[in-house]
């Protein structure tokens, strides 16, 4: 991807992100606050088309925004040439993906 | 060899870099004046103690950009930088610009600053001819005002010495060059806009800026080279938007 693609995908994932934990961070406090269970929350989440978009999207968007990030850190401290660092974000953004897609099953 | 606490008020202790790039700091005690510029105290020292100190000046009087160097730890123009404001108990640490190779001294070689000038297409290019008439543009537009915060820069190379980034990148234009572009592509009289678009967002382009504002911070023009970078960046978001969509 060219470096102005990067900059467009990163910043357009830091929007996305931007509400999407801001509601996360509200989610928990709203959880841990009302004091429910883990049998609780999941019998909420569970079959929930909502829930299921806004936690699909949040890992695609972190996932995306990430792997851009450590790719920009190892292009600045690294001597790594541009298909390296393209290699090592694209797996950085796939480990992130399968993670944050376990995380959602388990959820789902 | 005087040290800093032999230093009385009417004398400073002067420590400047000697040699290339593995030189060493020397000594040197420079009688203190008032209204005295770090310019004055290297000259002292180059007239009066010393002759073979290299360093570059010219103007002296804060246009032509060619006496900076590194003061106490920070970049400066050294002909409008006064003793009085950056000595640290009668201590001054004068060398030369970071992130540029040294030549002797205090002087630095500015090949890559330059060319890095030239890779940013930083050459004006004409639309008209010298036989057409002038094109007039009024102060007021949008894009005329967008040149003016930025046109004033010296080429001193004080942002590109204390950029984060052209430390840790060799290749990255620095903000001088960036904001030079960005100058060009406000200019509407230009006519290699996506030239110099492309030039400027490649892989050592202004996307690598972290937007630190160090330029910003020691830019002695009171320039704003992030500000310039952050409008490349939209500008080649819209000019990649332009190929994408054709238009």
């Amino acid at each position: 991807m060219s470096p102005t693609a990067l900059y467009v995908a990163q910043r357009g994932t830091a929007a996305i992100l931007l509400p999407l934990v801001l509601g996360h961070v509200a989610l928990i406090l709203y959880a841990v606050g009302d004091g429910l269970s883990a049998g609780e929350i999941l019998a909420r989440t569970r079959g929930s088309t909502f829930w299921g978009l806004y936690y699909g999207l949040f890992v695609v968007a972190a996932a995306v925004h990430a792997a851009i990030g450590v790719r920009s850190v190892l292009g600045d401290w690294t001597r790594l040439s541009r298909t390296a660092l393209d290699r090592v974000a694209l797996g950085f953004g796939l480990l992130l993906l399968l993670l944050g897609s376990r995380a959602l099953v388990g959820i789902l | 060899m005087p040290t800093s606490n032999d230093a009385t008020p009417t004398e400073l202790d002067v420590r400047i870099w000697r040699g290339g790039e593995d030189g060493a700091y020397a000594h040197y005690r420079v009688p203190f004046r008032e209204s005295q510029t770090v310019l004055d105290v290297v000259t002292f020292v180059q007239r009066h103690l010393d002759s073979t100190l290299s360093y570059r000046f010219a103007c002296r009087v804060g246009m032509c950009g060619s006496c900076a160097m590194t003061v106490n730890g920070a970049p400066r123009w050294t002909c409008r930088t006064h003793v009085s404001k950056v000595a640290e108990d009668g201590v001054i640490t004068i060398g030369p610009l970071r992130n540029l190779p040294v030549i002797k001294d205090l002087a630095c070689d500015m090949t890559e600053f330059f060319e890095k000038w030239q890779r940013a297409k930083g050459r004006f290019s004409p639309t008209r001819s010298r036989r057409e008439p002038f094109e007039r543009i009024s102060p007021e537009t949008p894009k005329r005002k967008a040149v003016d915060a930025g046109i004033e820069c010296i080429n001193c190379g004080v942002c590109y010495s204390a950029c984060e980034v052209v430390s840790l990148r060799r290749d990255y234009l620095g903000p001088a060059a960036l904001n030079r572009a960005w100058t060009l592509v406000n200019d509407t009289r230009d006519a290699e806009h996506d030239a110099r678009i492309a030039a400027v967002s490649g892989d050592a382009g202004c996307h690598n800026c972290h937007s630190h504002q160090s330029c910003v911070d020691h830019c002695p023009k009171q320039l704003s080279p992030t500000a310039s970078i952050a409008g490349l960046k939209r500008a080649s978001v819209g000019a990649a938007w332009r190929r994408l969509t054709g238009r």
